[in-house]
């Protein structure tokens, strides 16, 4: 006898199979070759290609861009979450679409929107020009277009979890004297926090790896305004195939961490989430 | 404290949940507001705690009138059907809350609350449940502990949304007779929506039956079994 929910052993075998022969395909084999290709030439050509003064610049405007774009959007995210979630008003469908926005757009065309926004023929370019304020081809631009493709990560995380959790505790919180305050500190944060640090996790990723957006606002200035992305397509268009597979593989790293970082609070907290019953 | 309920109507966008309800209850009473679902029951219970607002009329706590004040403010305590334990925290954490959250100068120190929660965890009959997390109790035991929360205040009106509604019938029977000894000892004022017959009948001094946002009548158990002012009680009570 076997449970009715219990596959045939062969079955199991099989799909477990086809599941991570095909995450080895596409993911494990790619990001192999990643680093492989960053140390073919050895730990000292891979430590002189991330040395590169341009490389650790493109790291930094990369960290920097993250270090603003992450806890702006986190608190963006969180009220735009909680507004829709946790009330009724006109025009919430139209809030839920324009949250969508930056998913359904390419990021080219991110990018060109601050272009014709902030570009020097722009709506406001002239303006910005004539005060001395220069946003296109510059830091500000990059952390703009960069805050505008991660803008629904976490809000999107939230939204049907909050719906999900439906608003009694909050009520609860209410009748037993809290304030709006006290109550979203208490009982809302705590009860998303989760899912917010995934949302979070997923918008410092995108943050740092978006490509398609920081291109067109950046200017390509080498040392100035090249994310790391960017860098890494500078240098193999140059065929300098170490330096940029160094940097990508640096790229790749800071993934991983962030993904290690999730599974270690994860781990730690695994009583409270059992608890909790996420 | 009394509460009387003055003409309320509310309508959710075009359809109306209350046509107009008056009601008058003494203090210490224990009232069933009873009806079939969408009977604009609920809807008064929370329209009464300030959770909802009403259209037009008003409400009345002691012969002040409580309309426009903030639910923080109401000074009552509210039952929620399915419980709405903070699941994030303990037992013990659950029934303070309403303490830890008062203004510094008004809240009692750690020592007292802790008594407080002790006080509590024994009057509903859980005592030494205070580590548990609300989702390693039973049904029965998170509705004590919703309980013991609403009353951590001392609140002198006792609000509760269909309190049974989710459990089994032997854990309602034995709830039930620890709600009405509470409510005795206490001193408090209670409202409690439910729509089942047998309970409203059993557990409280007053009945009112509601159906279609009006109350069609208002009396103790006795009097409406004796005399079904209409129809439709004669229906839903017999």
């Amino acid at each position: 006898m076997r449970a009715a929910t219990t596959e045939p052993r062969a079955v199991r075998a099989l799909l477990i199979l086809i599941a991570i022969g095909w995450l080895a395909l596409v993911i494990l084999l790619p990001l192999f070759a990643v680093f492989v290709q960053a140390f073919e030439k050895g730990t000292g050509a891979f430590v002189d290609a991330i040395l590169q003064p341009d490389a650790l610049a493109s790291i930094r405007l990369t960290l920097l861009t993250a270090a603003i774009v992450v806890p702006f959007n986190c608190v963006f995210g969180i009220a735009a979450a909680w507004a829709v979630a946790k009330h009724d008003f006109r025009g919430r469908n139209l809030l839920v679409s324009l949250i969508d926005l930056p998913f359904s757009v390419s990021p080219v065309v991110a990018g060109l929107m601050f272009v014709l926004l902030f570009g020097a023929n722009g709506w406001f370019g002239p303006w910005l020009m004539a005060h001395g304020i220069r946003i296109m081809f510059a830091v500000p631009a990059i952390v703009i277009a960069t805050a505008f493709v991660t803008f629904p990560y976490v809000a999107r995380e939230l939204i049907p979890l909050m719906i999900a959790q439906g608003r009694a505790e909050e009520e609860a919180a209410l009748t037993l004297g809290a304030n709006g305050f006290q109550t979203f500190w208490h009982v809302t944060l705590p009860n998303i926090r989760w899912g917010l640090l995934y949302g979070v996790l997923l918008t410092n990723a995108r943050a740092m790896g978006e490509f398609g957006a920081v291109s067109v606002v950046s200017g390509h200035i080498r040392g100035l305004t090249n994310t790391m992305p960017l860098h890494v397509e500078v240098l193999y268009n140059e065929y300098n195939f170490v330096g940029a597979f160094a940097v990508a593989s640096l790229l790749a790293c800071l993934a991983l961490v962030t993904l290690g970082a999730k599974t270690l609070l994860e781990w730690r907290h695994r009583d409270a989430l059992a608890a909790t019953g996420h | 404290m009394t509460i009387t309920i003055d003409t309320l109507v509310k309508t959710f966008g075009t359809s109306s949940a209350l046509n107009g309800v008056s009601l008058d209850i003494a203090d210490g009473a224990f009232v069933a507001l009873l009806g079939p679902s969408g009977s604009g029951k609920t809807t008064l219970l929370r329209i009464i705690a300030g959770l909802e607002a009403a259209d037009s009329g008003h409400v009345l706590f002691g012969g002040e009138d409580v309309t426009d004040r903030a639910v923080q403010d109401r000074g009552i305590g509210f039952v929620f059907q399915h419980y709405a334990l903070f699941r994030h925290m303990t037992v013990a954490q659950n029934i303070a809350f309403g303490l830890t959250v008062m203004k510094r100068r008004q809240r009692p120190g750690k020592a007292d609350i802790a008594a407080r929660v002790e006080e509590l965890l024994g009057l509903v009959q859980l005592p030494g449940l205070g580590e548990r997390f609300p989702s390693q109790l039973s049904g029965g035991q998170r509705q004590r502990v919703a309980l013991a929360r609403a009353l951590a205040r001392e609140p002198k009106i006792l609000l509760l949304d269909e309190p049974f509604g989710a459990l089994d019938t032997k854990v309602r029977r034995e709830l039930r007779v620890a709600l009405r000894a509470i409510h005795d000892r206490v001193g408090l004022t209670s409202i409690f929506v439910t729509h089942d017959r047998e309970e409203a009948f059993a557990l409280a001094d007053k009945v009112a039956i509601l159906s279609n946002g009006r109350i069609e009548q208002y009396g103790p158990p006795s009097e409406i079994e004796r005399a079904p002012a209409s129809e439709f009680v004669r229906d839903f009570v017999i």
